[in-house]
């Protein structure tokens, strides 16, 4: 008798065990979390102690490791916001137009060759598109535009392009697929043709997924480091000709952590400065990618 | 019959998908034509050098499979122990959705931030140095949100028919998860796995934030050595001024990072489609 009350309290003293280990399990992740946001603040706050915020944001020089030394965010921000929007011409319209193929043109066979094929392509490292950047895009470009240097901002927004390209046509084609058929019919019903039910009423209903496979395709390629590192060289520089070099805030990083910058000086406190204003944009666009997404879902699932 | 303007929407749509396809025959076909020649087992077996023609890859390969092996370590019970009290333990409700919002905002964050977290963590805080088990904890965090996620699905896909028999049976919910729910969800769970793991094999970003060298010349001896990785030694590569180092080697070095990753890829999908139904 005691024996087996022994047994079943071991057994539910094992239960309330393993119920104990994956809840920490889950909760390293918020762990996680809360240590970014905490080493992103605290070295923050000792960098923003020395240099004014105000100068940070505002200031148009970045010349971290040079003296004078300067710790204005703006070049960065702009070689980022240079590299996003090219990005974003090359992947946009091609992404929806493979998300629109797939989901209304393609057939069951020719989707299950060409969407593995664009998971490939989602798959290879950027240290490989940086390399792809280099020796292929920018000597095509100087071909055709003399102008053009070893390193541009061009040749970096085309194949980030090609990076996110994947993620949006993949997300689009998701929210496409979710648009009931119910409505699709009812546009057939009225005499619509194929492109008429496709671009007024299936792309429309889809809006919301389609925007926010965007937001997160612009989101990552702001975070995008090693291949704008490679191809739009290390120039901090605000200009509007994407032919010259730039940097933007991942490669102005990677230059400050792949140089011997000692612990506690200035530009190691830059890199989590800069580190925080990264985290937060891209935050905040997951953020609103999220809240359209789950819009969509709840009006069609 | 559609119209000539929807025939020119279609095709304009599927030149489009083209582009996409074509660009990974370019980036293939250019990475194989430069790098096929520079590709020997010297090159594999042997060390880096400043001379093109001795130039090898070989600590960077063994530090990229120690990586790998040391990150699945961590990221397999941590990834699949949080899917698990996500999918069987917790109730819907405030903390079930904080934490799968959290783990979404953590799939978003660039992985440069997570090498800032390294550096600051466990490169200086926990004193580990820019070592492999540093840079393995690293990748273990960046990885993590999409382990989480695709055991979820895993585990989702297990039908409650089978839990139910086995608590039917008197079976406790530990033992229905550890002979029931588990070995039913496991193929997915390792299909997951891996495909997360040859994401890390190929990131390079964290791993020169944390202080790893683009160049070794030894082997990591130890959970605490430096180390070198493919991408980094790649990067290294791309970074000489040497036209041979820029091009050719390391596009010798691209193809067998392809390559491994190619394999983790098919291994994947062989599982996936060995189990699957």
């Amino acid at each position: 008798m005691t024996n087996s009350l022994d047994s079943t309290r071991l057994r539910n003293l094992k239960e309330k065990g393993f119920k104990l280990l994956f809840l920490t399990c889950a909760i390293i992740s918020i762990i996680t979390t809360l240590a970014i946001i905490y080493i992103l603040v605290s070295d923050s706050i000792s960098f923003f102690s020395e240099i004014p915020i105000t100068e940070f944001l505002l200031g148009t020089e970045w010349y971290p490791t040079m003296m004078p030394q300067e710790f204005g965010v703006l070049p960065l921000l702009a070689g980022t916001i240079m590299i996003t929007v090219g990005a974003a011409i090359v992947a946009i319209p091609l992404g929806v137009a493979t998300a629109v193929y797939l989901s209304e043109y393609a057939d069951k066979r020719l989707r299950k060759i060409i969407k593995p094929i664009l998971e490939v392509l989602a798959g290879i490292p950027t240290i490989v598109y940086g390399f792809f950047a280099l020796t292929f895009i920018t000597p095509i470009l100087q071909n055709i535009f003399p102008d053009v240097g070893i390193f541009n901002a061009a040749s970096a927004s085309i194949v980030v392009g090609i990076m996110i390209l994947p993620m949006i046509s993949s997300l689009s084609e998701d929210a496409i697929n979710a648009v009931p058929d119910e409505i699709k019919r009812g546009g057939y019903a009225l005499g619509a043709t194929k492109l008429r039910v496709t671009t007024n009423i299936t792309i429309p209903a889809a809006l919301s997924g389609i925007l926010s496979s965007f937001i997160l395709g612009i989101s990552r390629a702001i975070g995008e480091t090693m291949a704008v590192t490679i191809a739009a060289g290390r120039t901090p520089n605000i200009t509007a000709n994407p032919f010259e070099s730039i940097q933007t805030m991942t490669s102005a990083m990677v230059e400050i952590g792949s140089s011997d910058v000692a612990v506690g000086s200035l530009p190691y406190q830059s890199l989590f400065a800069v580190g925080l204003l990264l985290f937060i944009i891209t935050l905040l666009m997951n953020m609103v990618s999220q809240y359209m997404k789950s819009k969509y879902q709840e009006v069609y699932d | 019959m559609d119209s000539l303007g929807g025939r020119i929407f279609a095709t304009i749509c599927l030149l489009a998908t083209m582009v996409g396809i074509l660009a990974l025959i370019v980036l293939l076909a250019d990475v194989l034509k430069s790098g096929w020649t520079w590709l020997s087992i010297d090159f594999i077996t042997g060390l880096p050098s400043i001379l093109p023609e001795e130039a090898g890859i070989y600590p960077a390969l063994i530090g990229s499979i120690y990586l790998m092996i040391l990150t699945a370590f961590f990221t397999l019970p941590i990834g699949v122990g949080t899917a698990i009290y996500l999918e069987e333990y917790a109730k819907d409700g405030k903390l079930k959705r904080i934490i799968e919002t959290n783990i979404s905002n953590l799939a978003g964050v660039p992985s440069i931030v997570y090498g800032l977290l390294g550096l600051a963590l466990f490169v200086r805080a926990l004193q580990m140095g820019s070592s492999l088990i540093a840079g393995a904890l690293t990748l273990t965090l960046l990885i993590l949100p999409i382990v989480i996620v695709s055991s979820q699905e895993a585990l989702k896909s297990v039908p409650n028919s089978l839990r139910r028999a086995s608590y039917g049976l008197g079976a406790t919910k530990w033992e229905t998860i550890r002979n029931v729910v588990l070995p039913k969800a496991l193929p997915g769970i390792m299909t997951g796995t891996i495909l997360s793991l040859s994401r890390a094999v190929g990131e390079t970003a964290p791993l020169i934030m944390i202080g790893a060298a683009t160049s070794m010349f030894t082997t990591p001896d130890g959970l605490f050595s430096q180390f070198s990785a493919l991408p980094l030694q790649i990067y290294g590569w791309i970074q000489e001024p040497v036209e041979a180092f820029q091009n050719e080697i390391a596009a010798a070095g691209i193809i067998l990072l392809l390559a491994l990753l190619l394999t983790m890829n098919s291994i994947a999908v062989l599982i996936r489609n060995r189990y699957e139904r």
